[in-house]
């Protein structure tokens, strides 16, 4: 990718007290909205129906004109441009994706390049890069709309939408006709698409869930176009600037915070880790230092075999008498959410955390993460943040 | 008009089958021996269909286009045609003759009206019928509302665009048999020579049936080979 000479990079975006109020209505559909989304990042504009979010990302390329106020593109007034000038450096993908049925999936992906005029050449190769980067056989260029699955037909309007390379995207609700195990799919592989592509993207959607996934930042829009909080999502969750925001985000906000961390994210406890034969007395004294009180029996290679019963620290050496197996057994890189479901579904009041070579590397408990919930974030990670690792 | 001789065909033409002509009944051997008579009567009930249908649709696409900039055109458009589409066509043929006198120009005037609703309306129907979001692709691609109609909404509408001409142009074949009315000749006059004749009214309205099946697959087939993605399936 990063050998691409044709890349343009990203811009940053900027609304400016943009408004939109329509002739013989008394509230407008977007009131004032000022944010700032710094170049490459998402901002997922979210709210309720009738909060203006479709309408606010339409005066980006102005398929709505903007009343008052001003909305920036890399600096720039997007009202001192030409529409059709300005569209075609946005890129462009609504829920219904409007493929044009009569041509062929290689001349809907050329739309803009075409109309930019691009030797054919530089068109095909570009089509072809572009059906690889969306994971579709090359053949699918000759192919019609109408031969492709819901699927194939959103990855053809994504790769159409970057065709030019612009440094701005809008999507309009992208995923949302799409069934809700392809939607989590056509999410995951968006995110690692933006990951290197790293676009500047405004994502309109009515679903918390998918802002928060997909979101670096989130605009809640409520009624009246106004917007009611502009955050990271852990911010977000953590600190609901309103009644409203708390409403919409939900009453499982901590739970959806939950979901955008790893196990490896947070200050776990410590457990001493004995093997078998260790002298009593010395593992006696790591279990005083440790979080936990409670030994893990673990193999040469640190790997943990069970929690130690009383009775393994009775005589000269540790003996291997176990109390209960080392369940659950969690991996640092597992999503906080998942680490609390086995926990919650597990007798036991810990969970021992293991490194990738299986080694334990700590303990995980419901007070763990309860603290981890009730601590201000340090840093504010995203649903692609979880992706790229 | 002064009505023509009766039995006129049968003294014109001596050759062949007299006993079978003189029966009026169905007479191949006759056929075969005047078919020579009906190429200029079917060149010119050709001529009378292709070029109404083609100025016909010209001017409808005209008048289309002119009605999607501006919507509330389509119901006037429609309601004006719609009266000429309403006129009986013979009553049309002596009516125009007044204005345009006898011949080419009257037929022609009366033909071209008659498609005007029937082309119109189906080039109106195909254009509304594009999805929104395809529209709303096009135009959030930056094509302007120029290139959306001539890249993406009319070649979109071809399918409806093309039943229309399919109607037209059946429609002015069976009326074009009546422009003998405007001094227009065609098949029709053919017909008029001698209406009583049972073969000669078989002969000339078989080739006028035929000629409106020929036409009317031409124009389907020119339908498929202009919309390929139509015919494309998983």
């Amino acid at each position: 990718m990063s050998d691409r000479p044709d890349r343009s990079s990203a811009q940053p975006l900027e609304f400016r007290e943009a408004t939109k109020r329509y002739p013989g209505t008394d509230t407008p559909a977007v009131d004032g909205l000022s944010l700032e989304v710094p170049a490459g990042e998402i901002c997922v504009l979210v709210g309720p129906s009738g909060c203006g979010k479709t309408t606010a990302m339409r005066m980006v390329n102005r398929m709505i004109e903007i009343t008052s106020g001003d909305i920036l593109l890399g600096g720039r007034s997007v009202k001192d441009r030409k529409t059709a000038e300005l569209r075609r450096e946005i890129g462009y993908v609504i829920q219904h994706i409007g493929l044009f049925p009569h041509w062929t999936i290689g001349e809907n992906i050329a739309t803009v390049p075409k109309l930019q005029g691009w030797d054919k050449p530089r068109i095909d190769q570009r089509v072809v890069e572009l059906l690889e980067l969306i994971g579709l056989p090359p053949e699918t260029r000759n192919r019609y709309p109408s031969q492709l699955s819901g699927g194939q037909r959103q990855r053809v309007g994504v790769a159409r939408a970057l065709a030019a390379d612009p440094p701005v995207m809008l999507m309009d609700e992208p995923f949302g006709a799409i069934d809700p195990i392809n939607r989590e799919r056509l999410q995951n592989e968006f995110l690692r698409l933006q990951a290197e592509l790293r676009k500047t993207i405004i994502f309109v959607t009515h679903d918390i869930d998918e802002a928060i996934k997909m979101g670096d930042r989130i605009a809640i829009l409520q009624e009246g176009g106004k917007l009611a909080q502009y955050a990271p999502p852990a911010e977000l969750l953590m600190y609901p600037a309103s009644r409203f925001v708390e409403d919409f985000v939900g009453s499982d906000r901590a739970l959806k915070r939950l979901a955008l961390q790893r196990v490896r994210d947070i200050d776990l406890w410590t457990a001493a880790a004995i093997r078998t034969g260790t002298p009593v007395a010395e593992a006696r004294e790591k279990i005083e230092e440790a979080d936990v009180p409670y030994a893990m029996l673990v193999d040469e290679h640190g790997r943990p075999k069970g929690w130690l019963s009383d009775r393994a620290l009775t005589g000269e050496r540790v003996t291997e008498e176990l109390r209960s197996p080392a369940q659950p057994l969690v991996e640092l890189d597992d999503v906080l959410r998942d680490a609390l479901a086995d926990l919650l579904s597990s007798e036991t009041r810990y969970g021992a955390v293991v490194d990738h070579k299986g080694a334990l590397a700590g303990v995980l408990s419901l007070e763990v993460i309860q603290h981890f919930l009730h601590a201000a974030p340090a840093a504010s990670p995203t649903g692609a943040d979880l992706l790229s690792e | 008009m002064s009505p023509l001789p009766i039995a006129q065909l049968q003294i014109q033409e001596p050759g062949g089958g007299d006993s079978c002509v003189a029966r009026n009944g169905f007479c191949p051997e006759w056929i075969v021996d005047n078919i020579d008579r009906y190429w200029t009567p079917l060149l010119e009930h050709v001529y009378l269909t292709v070029a109404p249908v083609l100025i016909g649709f010209a001017i409808s696409m005209a008048l289309a286009i002119w009605a999607h900039r501006r919507r509330w055109l389509t119901g006037p458009i429609i309601a004006v045609s719609g009266v000429f589409f309403a006129i009986p066509s013979v009553a049309a043929f002596f009516l125009l003759q007044p204005i345009t006198g006898l011949g080419y120009t009257t037929a022609m005037v009366a033909l071209v009206s008659y498609t005007l609703l029937i082309i119109f309306r189906n080039i109106t129907d195909g254009l509304r019928n594009v999805p929104a979001e395809t529209r709303d692709a096009a135009l959030g691609q930056g094509l302007t509302e120029r290139q959306v109609l001539f890249r993406v909404e009319l070649p979109m509408a071809v399918p409806e665009i093309m039943a229309g001409l399919r109607i037209a142009t059946s429609t002015t074949v069976g009326l074009a048999a009546l422009a003998v009315f405007a001094g227009a000749g065609g098949l029709g006059s053919e017909i008029l020579v001698d209406k009583r004749f049972k073969s000669n009214v078989v002969v000339a309205g078989g080739l006028a049936v035929l000629l409106a099946a020929a036409f009317d697959l031409m124009i389907l087939g020119l339908q498929r080979t202009m919309t390929p993605w139509r015919r494309a399936r998983a």
